[in-house]
């Protein structure tokens, strides 16, 4: 199963000269660069691991790919994450978000189900690699 | 207390009974500086043969405010003059000499706060039949900030959308469960499966699907919201289908959404038909449960469409930025339904922009400061499919719902793939866009290069590539530049 959060994650893995692009493209708009892991995928899980403070200040595309293309090797069973943040007023809010990493086996996800009174059933998704803790998940 | 006026060159009294004009009556004040308090109209006025275009105009500002046909002694009961609509402004139609613009100013004390029932019972309550006009349309309408502040607006808007879908960066997938008539429960929610696993964000009921005899809504949302949730399991993404709540009282609405609200459905939605005061108690509700709210413009068309009469979608639009809806439908330019391109464009800055300067390439009269009020995700639906991407994301921008309905579950391959040729097309151009190609020129040529990575991609263009619906527009802006303050 392949995860599809993030904009790009139909197409094929982008290559680093595609991350590359995009990077500049938020840095054209003044969007600073976040880069984010986790080993827990689930949709609603807001809060992913940052690998350090979005880079505010770099306004150097070759830079930003040298971190991403080390924030990848250092979590290689873990989902990376590029962001890119718009802080004008109105926006305050990420501007972009893609998948520049994944682990090699990708299991997905359970779907649980309980069944209530009048048809009713109460769902709930698992990602099958959250039954390891933390830091042992797709290995 | 004694208003003269000297338009025709006689006086008169206003307050002497009888028949007088309505630009004799104070309703014609060429002078008058528009407050900045004041909700401004431009009307497009088609006066009878023989009717004079200020008087028409001061008509309309008397018919819509205080005025009736005849003097009546109670006015002097009253401080009349602060009630009383002015026209202040007529400028003739280039190209059309049968019409006017008429501008009219209200004073905000005419209307009550936070109610578009009373804002539009005021402004289009009565006017619309009056026999001096042959046509009367509502073009724009500028709602002071003063008028703004008494609504809450969107119950969540696009910036919360997006956070609360963790989706970012692109425009968001739609379809319509089609056909849009007998299918049961559990065939429908196959459609709905279908299409959120290939790729798709949301799913939506009809507007026309509320509860018939051939699929009850209880039924409906059990089977939907299964297929939500194995497409989420399927895919790791949130996954919403419009569950319509549109019923035929309020009581049945409510209990509709707090059903959808209890299975975890992320949206649910409405019908215009339901009226602005139904849409307001909704939006309320919307706001308390945190579900997003979705309204389809049902019926917009029997009143927005014509040029000569009725009401813009432009005003409809900042009418229902205002009462409180997410989404709503605001024409495709490409596909099958009205819309031309300019127009739309107007419509899309009104619903997403924070302030709108007038434009009247874009049918937009006045300036619109919002002061924050969230704004609302347009809908493009009706006619549009996969190999039109790079028109769509190019007209319509980033923050859209793009729905292909027929353009999806209609694919030859299946209702999955056909959503899987419309996600792979957006990301491609998203991609491409943001390469810095020039992807509006090579869009057919983007979506080839995509297309040898998905056969559903390729299968899609293959039948719909050379669809498209070229008619002339009725709505369009007037062709010279009107002027604007």
């Amino acid at each position: 199963m392949r995860l599809t959060q993030g904009t790009f994650s139909y197409l094929p893995n982008l290559t680093q000269g595609q991350i590359g692009k995009q990077v500049q493209y938020a840095l054209d708009h003044n969007w600073p660069i976040s880069i984010e892991y986790t080993d827990d995928p689930h949709p609603r899980n807001s809060y992913w691991e940052m690998c350090g403070l979005p880079m505010f200040d770099v306004r150097d595309a070759v830079a930003i790919l040298a971190d991403i293309k080390q924030a990848v090797a250092d979590h290689p069973n873990a989902y990376v994450k590029v962001n890119a943040y718009d802080a004008r007023l109105g926006r305050q809010t990420t501007a972009m978000s893609f998948i520049v990493g994944r682990p090699a086996d990708e299991p997905g996800f359970r779907l649980d189900r309980t069944t209530g009174e009048d048809r009713q059933i109460k769902y709930s998704l698992h990602a099958y690699a959250t039954d390891e803790p933390v830091g042992k998940r797709y290995r | 207390m004694i208003t003269e006026t000297a338009t025709n060159g006689k006086k008169n009294n206003r307050l002497e009974a009888g028949v007088t004009p309505y630009a004799e009556m104070g309703y014609w004040q060429p002078d008058y500086e528009p407050k900045e308090t004041d909700v401004l109209c431009a009307f497009r006025i088609t006066p009878q043969p023989g009717v004079d275009a200020v008087e028409a105009a001061a008509a309309v500002a008397g018919e819509s405010s205080t005025a009736t046909w005849t003097v009546v002694w109670t006015d002097r009961l009253t401080a009349y003059e602060h009630y009383q609509a002015r026209a202040y402004r007529v400028e003739p139609v280039v190209g059309n000499p049968e019409q006017f613009i008429a501008y009219i100013a209200y004073d905000i004390d005419l209307f009550e706060e936070g109610s578009i029932a009373n804002l539009t019972s005021s402004i289009i309550g009565n006017v619309f039949g009056f026999k001096a006009l042959k046509a009367l349309r509502l073009e724009d309408m500028r709602i002071p900030v003063a008028y703004v502040k008494t609504f809450q607006g969107p119950p969540h808007g696009i910036v919360m959308e997006r956070e609360y879908l963790n989706k970012f960066g692109r425009p968001l997938l739609g379809a319509t469960v089609k056909p849009k008539l007998g299918l049961s429960a559990k065939n429908y929610g196959r459609v709905v499966y279908e299409a959120l696993r290939g790729g798709l964000d949301f799913t939506k009921d009809d507007e026309n699907i509320n509860s018939q005899p051939f699929m009850r809504w209880r039924d409906r949302y059990l089977f939907c919201m299964e297929a939500v949730n194995r497409a989420e399991a399927a895919s790791g993404e949130i996954k919403g289908h419009y569950l319509n709540v549109t019923a035929a009282d309020m009581e049945s609405i409510y209990e509709r959404a707090e059903f959808a609200k209890e299975l975890g459905s992320v949206i649910i939605m409405i019908d215009l038909t339901i009226g602005f005061t139904a849409m307001q108690s909704i939006s309320k509700w919307a706001r308390k449960n945190g579900t997003i709210l979705h309204l389809h413009r049902a019926g917009h068309g029997t009143y927005t469409r014509q040029k000569s009469h009725g009401v813009s979608f432009r005003v409809l639009a900042k009418w229902c930025r205002l009462l409180g809806v997410d989404h709503i439908h605001a024409g495709t330019v490409v596909g099958k339904l009205e819309g031309d391109p300019n127009t739309t464009k107007g419509f899309y800055d009104i619903l997403r922009e924070d302030f709108i300067p007038a434009n009247p390439m874009h049918g937009v009269f006045f300036d619109q400061h919002w002061c924050s009020l969230a704004p609302v995700m347009p809908v493009a639906s009706g006619g549009i499919h996969a190999g039109q991407m790079h028109q769509l994301l190019d007209l319509l921008g980033e923050d859209v719902v793009l729905q292909f309905g027929g353009g999806t579950i209609g694919h030859p391959d299946g209702i999955a793939q056909g959503a899987e040729a419309n996600r792979i097309a957006l990301e491609a151009m998203v991609l491409a866009r943001n390469e810095g190609r020039d992807f509006v020129n090579e869009g057919p040529q983007i979506l080839e290069e995509a297309a040898k990575h998905s056969k559903a991609l390729a299968n899609a263009l293959g039948i719909w590539k050379d669809i498209s619906f070229n008619y002339a527009s009725t709505d369009m802006p007037d062709v010279i530049a009107t002027p604007s303050f």
